[in-house]
């Protein structure tokens, strides 16, 4: 049952993704950005769906089992803010500008921005590394919560399988467009699915008075943040949502808008989002402890599926499981889709051909590189252990790390090109020394204090910025004012 | 005066981040509107990001960005310079 169910879920968002294809044109910008042409709707979708993990479902529910509701203030209620906060001063300049010069990626805007092709290829690597875990999460995430809801029928492997197939389906075929419909399809998917069990299994357990009350009784230290969460490491995790602003997959996102008012419901409409998504994953985890009192860590992640499997029919849990696919592929499809853009238009468009490179010949080396990107990722998968899910916060350190030099390049006509060069190697030094010190434990914060390792590698990328910025020849005013002819504010 | 309400609305966001972090209701144990007040605060939380994105996008939206949709960019497919 919960395998018919999933499988003509998969049907389906193949489905829409091969519709999109009927208004295909075959151009270039087609492929990689649908000729800028995306609605509010589809735009809102898009970005949440993408951004929006099956993490956040399944390790948020987690979290909550067995630290409580402070999980809420941590993660979703700092994006909240975040997230739109940075949509509307770097999202929509940054569609401003690849608008009117037409990139397609973050590495030309940098590259021209800059003047400098060296800049480029280190922005380049370092994306790239820091992306790539990521991909692999989502791999193995699906594979492991299929897994999960069959009771160990289907073998991980089949699970990341069958996910990397769909998304090479639908990304290489539909391009742009085929992306950001089957997100919009699967966005709204997990938003309803997730609303309707847990409704259902909270209506099983006798209403939501009756277990806070029984949780009041049992568990009052989850009701509370208590000393689960320090203020400082709450404070300091507000950084990690900055990612956005440097993440290869929203900026392909952002620029495929085709008036900048469609940024306007995406806004507004964010927060709201979050909190739907993610007040019913919190509390289910909370009410987990009800039923299932005492599991270990890895257990506890899994405790989504383990309430579901207990409260309701074998059909919820299968539409849990499309759920659980829907969230692990929207974000999947524009990862790798990006990345395919990125190695297509930064490496052999700019290096092969000199930027000279007919649109057939880019669509279809796209194509070759997201299929060859999911084929190298699921077979990294394969051979990577359960440890690499720790490597989810390190990712998202590295891009909101980064973030000092978006907003210098769209805010900072001082900055120059050797104060970008300082910012980016201080991000890489840090990183890799905090990585050492902090990968393995989970909770790790900078010398036990509770500061995120993110909140002394931001600041420090952006004190190497100014510094150096300061130190070096500021750039000639007829090249500013390419990028800053009309922006007042 | 539609400077000014820009920046105040900027402010505004400030104001916001700083609240996020309650440290009042770090250890109250009351329930308000069904749910542990530490959790009622946050949601609500999040509407009001929500009211003042809208206040952003009502008042300090940076319309002088729109592109013309006649101008074209430099290149179809992503020219560089």
């Amino acid at each position: 049952m919960t395998l018919t169910v999933v499988g003509i879920y998969m049907l389906l968002v193949l489905m829409v993704g091969g519709l999109s294809h009927r208004l295909f044109r075959g151009t270039g910008e087609d492929y990689f950005l649908a000729t800028r042409t995306i609605g509010p709707f589809v735009l809102l979708m898009s970005l949440f769906g993408t951004n929006m993990t099956a993490f956040a479902m399944l390790g948020g529910a987690g979290e909550a089992y067995r630290s409580g509701i402070g999980v809420f203030t941590l993660m979703p209620s700092a994006a909240a803010l975040v997230i739109p906060t940075t949509f509307f001063f770097v999202g929509t300049r940054l569609w401003a500008l690849g608008k009117r010069h037409g990139y397609i990626t973050q590495v030309q805007y940098f590259r021209d921005r800059y003047e400098s092709d060296g800049l480029g290829l280190l922005l380049f690597i370092v994306l790239v590394a820091l992306l790539v875990p990521y991909l692999l999460i989502g791999i193995m995430g699906g594979g492991l919560t299929l897994s999960w809801i069959t009771d160990g029928q289907v073998p991980e492997w089949v699970g990341g399988l069958v996910i990397c197939v769909v998304v090479m389906t639908y990304v290489t075929y539909g391009g742009l467009r085929g992306t950001a419909w089957a997100n919009t399809f699967q966005t709204l998917v997990f938003m309803t699915l997730g609303a309707a069990t847990f409704i259902y299994v909270i209506h099983a357990m006798g209403g939501l008075g009756n277990v806070i009350s029984q949780l009041q009784e049992q568990h009052a230290d989850l009701l509370i943040r208590g000393d689960h969460f320090s203020p400082i490491r709450i404070l300091t995790y507000t950084l990690i949502p900055l990612s956005a602003g440097m993440f290869p997959h929203m900026f392909m996102h952002w620029l495929t808008a085709s008036k900048l008012s469609n940024f306007r419901v995406t806004l507004v409409a964010y927060p709201i989002c979050i909190a739907l998504v993610w007040v019913p994953s919190v509390l289910m985890g909370l009410v987990g402890n009800l039923t299932f009192p005492g599991l270990s860590v890895p257990a506890s992640n899994s405790i989504l599926v383990r309430l579901i499997s207990h409260y309701s029919p074998e059909l919820l849990a299968g539409l849990l499981g499309a759920g659980v696919f829907a969230a692990v592929m929207s974000s999947l499809d524009s990862q790798v889709l990006s990345l395919g853009t990125m190695f297509t238009q930064d490496i052999v468009r700019h290096y092969g051909y000199d930027n000279r490179m007919s649109e057939m010949r880019q669509i279809l080396v796209a194509r070759v590189f997201v299929a060859g990107i999911l084929v190298v990722a699921y077979l990294m998968s394969l051979v990577s252990s359960n440890t690499i899910f720790a490597l989810g916060t390190w990712c998202f350190t590295g891009f909101s790390a980064l973030f000092p030099i978006v907003l210098a390049g769209l805010f900072w006509k001082r900055s120059t090109k050797a104060g970008i060069y300082a910012s980016v190697l201080t991000v890489v030094v840090l990183w890799v020394y905090f990585f050492m010190q902090g990968f393995g434990n989970a909770d790790y914060t900078v010398g036990g204090t509770g500061i995120m390792a993110v909140a002394v590698i931001t600041p420090a990328s952006a004190l190497a910025l100014i510094l150096i910025s300061l130190m070096t020849k500021p750039p000639g005013e007829a090249h500013l004012a390419r990028f800053f002819a009309d922006s007042g504010a | 005066m539609n400077k000014r309400i820009r920046w105040i609305l900027y402010a505004a966001i400030v104001v916001l981040y700083v609240l996020h972090n309650d440290f009042w209701f770090w250890y109250d144990p009351r329930v308000v509107l069904g749910l542990p007040i530490g959790l009622t605060y946050h949601v609500g939380y999040n509407l009001a990001a929500a009211v003042l994105m809208f206040l952003l996008v009502r008042f300090a939206w940076p319309s002088h960005l729109e592109v013309d949709e006649k101008t074209s960019p430099d290149s179809a497919a992503g020219g560089e310079r």
